[in-house]
């Protein structure tokens, strides 16, 4: 387990002041002024050394990102734009940042802007996060009032403002340009990229769209070094993570631990174990609603982290682990996130927009078996055929959960077609 | 999506007070010169707060005069986005997480309880216009779930029978506890986090009211 020596959210529960003066007691704005005086490209250079991985889902290496900035501006502001738009069925960790932290994202906010060149910061928060978006406003005017930011931020002499901005319900503002056209007061609809962000983002202005997680560990990696971030986990999957775990286990919670962490350890020692002992487990859905579901035989021995789950055809995306047991209808949990693809699709690409919605209506009879065997493959070839076709990865993410449970649970899919097409014989004899 | 209809049948007027004017102007000073369009969705909800729960067409048109929006582009957003209500609604909003985190655990009981104890439907409202219930996806309180949002707030880790006790002390007009239900902290486990035990001794709890931006706007 890992030892709390090593944890960065220390008040990841609120036990403590979420305050500034209680997050300056856990260490958060603690020589923020050196921080800066490392320097752009040495900030950069250390995220990279530490192997840090984006927290949002893609697991894009942090560090290689933030250099994607243009280093000299031709005269256009850069932008940091924060994602806190957590909508991803299955996680609830950014919730607790937020809400309990909010301090250690604003001294995240500052260095990594200051990274990019960037003086002025957007956090972009769902709109349900209301009483978190209020937390938040109060730690910004608490930083202003203290110079950390503001025109002078922390002494440096760099100019550095934060806003909060509300989204007001729409899983697509995830998706980074989504997310930029929702800021710029337009429907949340995805852009086509190329152009990418760090050369047309905000207002056609450089602009980097980034986790609240990634972007609130890296003052505590310059502070502690990258080799201390780098010996956590595995290489290339470095460091650590909050772990949301929700369903059928005994205690759901979040707990940050280790990158790599075996998901049956995660699960025994954290969340209490699942619902009536590990032989109890059906299958658990690792990384949030749009990687595809585990079978317990792979549940058995699979590692939590990026690599690892990737080797399993699945994805660690924002690390919400959903956990089912056996009393679970799997194609009824799958149907449902289909249901929740249909309703958050932009309607913009055809395949997606279509598709959604003709696999929702197919997994709603498959839970009641009332379709033909043959028609799981032709689901299955509509999910490829969304896979891949669409503007944004939302049409792979409509895709997967339902490509896990046709690899993982076809038989239970034909046994319920054949058992109703049984029970309509009897009833018709 | 969210398939709507454009009311326009409405003859009522709207403009915002000059109090909530302030505030639409602070939330507009936000965003770089010419970029006002940015606080279409804070104008929104400041027009939705002050016209009870809803943005009527009037209150669409309103917003878009003072962003200098086209109307069509304001009624874009308005339609877009699943937290505006077009039309009118209870004072006590309940929506339902129906996703599956919450499912696994039991959302459709919290549902079921709301339309048999109200007595209606989803999307409609109570008889009194005290509650209008609706099913919603995720909420992000997973680690949580099940759980409802009733208005600004959250109310997590529910049972039906708890959901009922709430819907009772909302129609009683009772101070009813936001957060988890169980009476555990946040997200921690419960009985308590097995983790951050070696720390320092923690600060005084006591932090100051939330100071930020008020209810519902």
């Amino acid at each position: 387990m890992l030892q709390d020596k090593d944890r960065v959210f220390t008040n990841l529960y609120g036990l403590h002041d979420w305050g500034l003066k209680g997050a300056q007691q856990r260490g958060v704005w603690d020589g923020t002024k050196k921080l800066l005086e490392l320097g752009r490209d040495s900030i950069v250079q250390q995220i990279k050394d530490s192997q840090l991985r984006g927290r949002g889902g893609a697991g894009f290496p942090a560090g290689l990102k933030w250099s994607f900035m243009p280093k000299e501006s031709d005269g256009r502001p850069h932008y940091l734009v924060v994602n806190a738009d957590e909508s991803e069925p299955g996680s609830c960790k950014d919730r607790e940042i937020l809400r309990n932290d909010p301090h250690r994202l604003l001294e995240g906010c500052l260095v990594a802007g200051f990274a990019m060149g960037a003086k002025a910061c957007y956090i972009y928060i769902r709109g349900e996060y209301v009483l978190e978006s209020q937390r938040l406003e109060s730690a910004i005017a608490e930083a202003y009032e203290a110079g950390l930011i503001g025109k002078n931020a922390c002494g440096s002499g760099w100019p550095y403002d934060i806003y909060v901005h509300r989204g007001a319900g729409a899983y697509i503002c995830g998706e980074e340009t989504a997310l930029l056209e929702s800021m710029e007061g337009k429907k949340g609809q995805p852009r086509l990229k190329p152009p990418f962000p760090a050369a047309m983002g905000l207002y056609g202005c450089p602009t980097t769209v980034t986790n609240v997680e990634t972007v609130a560990v890296s003052p505590e990696i310059l502070r502690r070094s990258a080799d201390w971030w780098a010996g956590l986990g595995r290489p290339n999957n470095t460091g650590t993570k909050i772990f949301s775990i929700s369903g059928h286990v005994n205690t759901p919670c979040n707990v940050e631990e280790e990158m790599g962490i075996p998901l049956k350890e995660l699960i025994d020692t954290h969340a209490g174990g699942v619902r009536g002992g590990w032989d109890n487990l059906l299958a658990v859905i690792p990384g949030g609603s749009s990687v595809p579901c585990l079978p317990r035989t792979i549940c058995d021995s699979v590692l939590m982290d990026f690599d690892s789950l990737r080797d399993v055809k699945s994805g660690l995306g924002t690390a919400a682990v959903i956990v089912m047991d056996k009393s679970t209808d799997i194609v009824a949990a799958i149907a449902n996130l289909s249901h929740f693809y249909m309703h958050e699709s932009c309607g913009q690409c055809t395949p997606c927009r279509e598709g959604t919605g003709w696999m929702w209506r197919v997994m709603t009879r498959l839970v009641r078996g009332d379709a033909h065997v043959e028609e799981i493959d032709t689901l299955l070839e509509v999910t490829y055929e969304v896979e891949g076709h669409t503007i944004c990865a939302l049409g792979d993410a409509a895709a997967w959960p339902i490509q896990g449970l046709i690899r993982h649970f076809r038989p239970e899919l034909e046994k319920r077609i054949l058992d109703a097409k049984k029970s309509d014989q009897v009833a018709a004899e | 999506m969210k398939i709507t209809s454009y009311r326009r049948d409405q003859a009522s007027e709207f403009s915002f007070t000059p109090e909530n004017l302030k505030k639409a102007k602070a939330y507009m000073a936000r965003y770089p010169e010419g970029r006002q369009a940015s606080a279409v969705i804070a104008l929104l909800y400041i027009a939705q707060a002050q016209n009870g729960g809803w943005v009527s067409p009037a209150a669409i048109e309103h917003v878009a005069e003072v962003l200098d929006m086209a109307p069509i582009r304001v009624h874009e957003v308005s339609t877009f986005y699943t937290m505006f209500n077009l039309k009118p609604v209870g004072k006590h909003l309940i929506q339902v997480c129906r996703t599956t985190p919450c499912w696994l655990r039991g959302a459709a009981d919290l549902t079921r309880t709301c339309q048999s104890k109200l007595g209606v439907g989803l999307k409609e409202t109570s008889a009194d216009g005290l509650f209008t219930v609706m099913e919603v996806e995720c909420l992000g309180a997973c680690a949580n779930a099940p759980m409802v949002q009733i208005n600004d707030d959250y109310y997590e880790d529910l049972t039906p029978a708890r959901l009922s006790e709430i819907i009772d002390d909302l129609r009683a007009g009772k101070e009813v506890p936001v957060g988890p239900q169980s009476g555990r902290l946040c997200s921690a486990p419960e009985g308590g986090p097995a983790t951050l035990k070696d720390l320092p001794a923690p600060a005084k709890k006591g932090a100051e009211k939330d100071a930020g931006t008020e209810k519902g706007a």
